[in-house]
């Protein structure tokens, strides 16, 4: 198991899919849905690949939106 | 561990600071103001000056600026927020007093007040986002537009011969007496964005602790007005907007 | 307490600023005002008062700095002269549309253009229509004398802070050049920014713990809100209307005749009424000092009463509309005006007086 774990949480309705996190997140974690959209329309950000996320917090320093919330462990 | 074992409020290291409501912001997808918006309210809120602090916001996409930080804010005429800032700190000391103006603001109808704001050396943090055209009234050419830039009012490219050239701002507000910190810097990349943060951080302090106007220009994307996608306005303004505008400290008086 | 001077009419708005507590004071040198500006960087108010004085870059830059200490709830005011209050008309109608209190000063030079420095009274337009952009009105108060262009600092003030919207004193150059005794009136202590948060809930002062942010914006995108706004406007200036027109009148009990006329020309036109009254002429004065809001109704009774009106201005007839308005074609409007900075004598005003009313009369 990694030594660190981390976890993102969209806020979907607020999210406009620009792709910026998916661009910055280092070990591909995030996608834009690829069908579905939010009530404004926008195919939403989401994490694809959950295990590699390490709670960096890229995605959230460039999200335009301030939709990302970061979570991380250390496990032990 | 599941995500949803992970997502606990102990396991929080980053969320969206307080101050930045939950109004949704009218900025289109992927432009940079909205993650400027995000630090101006963090730093406000991690230096404990929500009651004490007043924006100035611009006319510009930045218009809406007091819907989206929770504030008090003046919005100012079109070019004005320097002069309305300087009688807003000049009435009221002891705030920290800010405008937040784009490059037509600041740069073009704005420019005698932004000067004379600055040689006064008024006790104010000047943050200055240049995206090098016109969003707002839907992409016409700006101060700071590039050489054979391409804008709704320069279709055929911006001809130095036509139009001049490229205003670069932060290089004269440098030259000024009245300045004392004057940096560009950017949000496209995580570690471009802690840089960002740590110089607005320094020019509002340099505002509450009154040693001068401070500038921080933030060279910008327009992905709308570019016409490409927000990804490929990064890479479009390292690969040219950096070559005119460098990142990177031009003027700092206050000692560290 | 009251201090008697010897001042110039602009000396005597300077000092009466001070002594209101206003708080700070914003302009842009141009003549025949420039020693508002002067008195007040020579007084130093900001070492006794604590009152900002700044010199600005432009007009321009001085009114949006009224602009913003109003939105912070402080008496603040700008001046200037006829081509820098035409450049400040942006900045009027945003305080306006903001209802903000506000006090500008503009002593009249002749125009257009960049015209003469030598008085006038041509702004009358401007000062009463609105000037900039959009529906709305100034509080306009029109002094004759340098005791009012101290205490119209007061009246202009205060009315600007009681229906929070702009005042503007509109004095000619002769009342801000010309030395008269002067009783300033008592002093006021500025107030504290605890007053200015309990009068002022809507100020912009930083959220200084009251929770919820105060946003000055005149933006409204929303057409439905904004006629509201406007409304709201509207319902003020019919509030002021009500409320605030002020005259002087002289000799009118008995007057077959009257001539209307304000700011100095009302002395020159008393002295030529007085003069003819000698003669057995029974001729009146109504003297306007609120050109907005427009002493109406008073005009239309002088009218009942009179066999015709003669409108006399430092300009090609600006006043006699609304005279006209009030008048309603009960009786003969004439004007009679001298331009370009020249100023009739009391002859000259008999002189136009015996032509437009023996005319009539043909």
């Amino acid at each position: 198991m990694a030594k660190v774990q981390g976890a993102v949480k969209v806020n979907q309705e607020r999210c406009k899919g620009c792709d910026l996190c998916v661009v910055a997140c280092p070990l591909d974690v995030l996608k834009l849905q690829p069908k579905e959209v939010n009530n404004r329309g926008y195919h939403y950000a989401y994490m694809h690949n959950p295990e590699a996320c390490i709670g960096c917090a890229s995605c959230a320093m460039v999200c335009p939106d301030g939709c990302i919330e970061v979570y991380r462990v250390t496990n032990k | 561990m599941t995500p949803e074992e992970i997502m606990k409020p102990e396991n929080l290291v980053y969320a969206k600071p307080r101050l930045l409501n939950d109004n949704h912001m009218h900025y289109c997808p992927g432009c940079s103001h909205g993650v400027v918006h995000r630090l101006v309210a963090e730093i406000i809120e991690e230096l404990g000056i929500e009651d004490s602090t007043i924006g100035v916001a611009p006319v510009g996409c930045s218009v809406f600026a007091y819907n989206y930080i929770d504030i008090d804010w003046i919005e100012a005429a079109h070019g004005r927020a320097p002069a309305v800032a300087t009688a807003v700190k000049r009435l009221n000391p002891s705030r920290m007093v800010f405008t937040y103006q784009g490059d037509g603001d600041l740069a073009a109808i704005g420019t005698c007040e932004t000067i004379h704001a600055a040689n006064r050396g008024e006790n104010i943090a000047i943050i200055f986002i240049n995206n090098a055209i016109y969003g707002m009234t839907g992409g016409q050419m700006a101060p700071t537009t590039l050489e054979g830039m391409k804008t709704s009012t320069t279709p055929y490219g911006r001809r130095v011969d036509l139009n001049g050239y490229p205003l670069e701002m932060s290089k004269l507000l440098a030259q000024l007496d009245g300045t004392c910190l004057v940096t560009r810097q950017a949000v496209h990349t995580p570690a471009a964005v802690r840089k960002a943060k740590a110089a607005i951080k320094q020019a509002f302090i340099n505002s509450m602790e009154g040693r001068g106007t401070s500038v921080v220009e933030i060279v910008s994307t327009c992905n709308s007005g570019w016409k490409m996608s927000p990804a490929q306005s990064n890479k479009w303004m390292e690969e040219n907007m950096f070559a005119k505008y460098p990142l990177g400290e031009i003027k700092n008086t206050v000692k560290k | 307490m009251e201090e008697k001077r010897l001042l110039k009419g602009n000396e005597a708005i300077a000092l009466a600023a001070i002594r209101y507590g206003a708080d700070g004071y914003f302009g842009y040198p141009i003549t025949p005002q420039s020693e508002i500006l002067e008195t007040l960087e020579a007084e130093m108010p900001w070492e006794t008062t604590g009152m900002v004085v700044l010199q600005a870059e432009s007009e321009v830059a001085a009114v949006n700095m009224v602009y913003a200490g109003a939105a912070c709830g402080k008496a603040v005011f700008t001046s200037s002269s006829s081509p820098g209050v035409s450049l400040k008309q942006e900045g009027i109608s945003y305080i306006a549309a903001g209802e903000l209190p506000a006090l500008i000063v503009n002593v009249m030079r002749g125009g257009p253009g960049l015209g003469t420095i030598q008085p006038s009274q041509a702004d009358y337009f401007q000062a009463t229509k609105g000037g900039g952009h959009g529906d709305y009105h100034l509080i306009v108060l029109a002094p004759s004398s340098v005791q009012e262009m101290a205490d119209f600092v007061y009246l202009g003030f205060d009315l600007a802070f009681k229906y929070r919207t702009p005042a503007m004193i509109l004095a000619d150059g002769i009342v801000g050049q010309m030395m008269e005794k002067v009783v300033l009136p008592p002093a006021r202590a500025r107030r504290t920014d605890e007053e200015i948060a309990a009068q002022c809930p809507w100020a912009v002062t930083g959220k200084n713990g009251r929770g919820h942010a105060n946003v000055m914006t005149t933006l409204e995108l929303n057409s439905e809100l904004m006629e509201k706004h406007n409304e709201r406007y509207q319902q003020t200036y019919r509030l002021i209307e009500e409320n605030e027109v002020r005259y002087q009148e002289y000799y009118t009990e008995d007057a077959e005749y009257v001539i209307v006329a304000f700011g100095s020309v009302a002395r020159i036109c008393l002295k030529a009424i007085e003069e003819a009254r000698q003669k057995g002429v029974k001729v009146g004065l109504i003297r306007p000092i609120t050109l907005w809001p427009f002493p109406t109704k008073r005009m239309a009774e002088l009218a009942a009463q009179t066999k015709g009106m003669l409108c006399v201005e430092l300009n090609a007839g600006q006043m006699i509309e609304d005279v006209r308005l009030a008048v309603n074609g009960a009786v003969p409007v004439y004007h009679f005006g001298r331009m370009g900075g020249i100023v009739p004598t009391p002859q000259e005003v008999i002189d136009a007086f015996n032509e437009k009313f023996n005319e009539a009369k043909k």
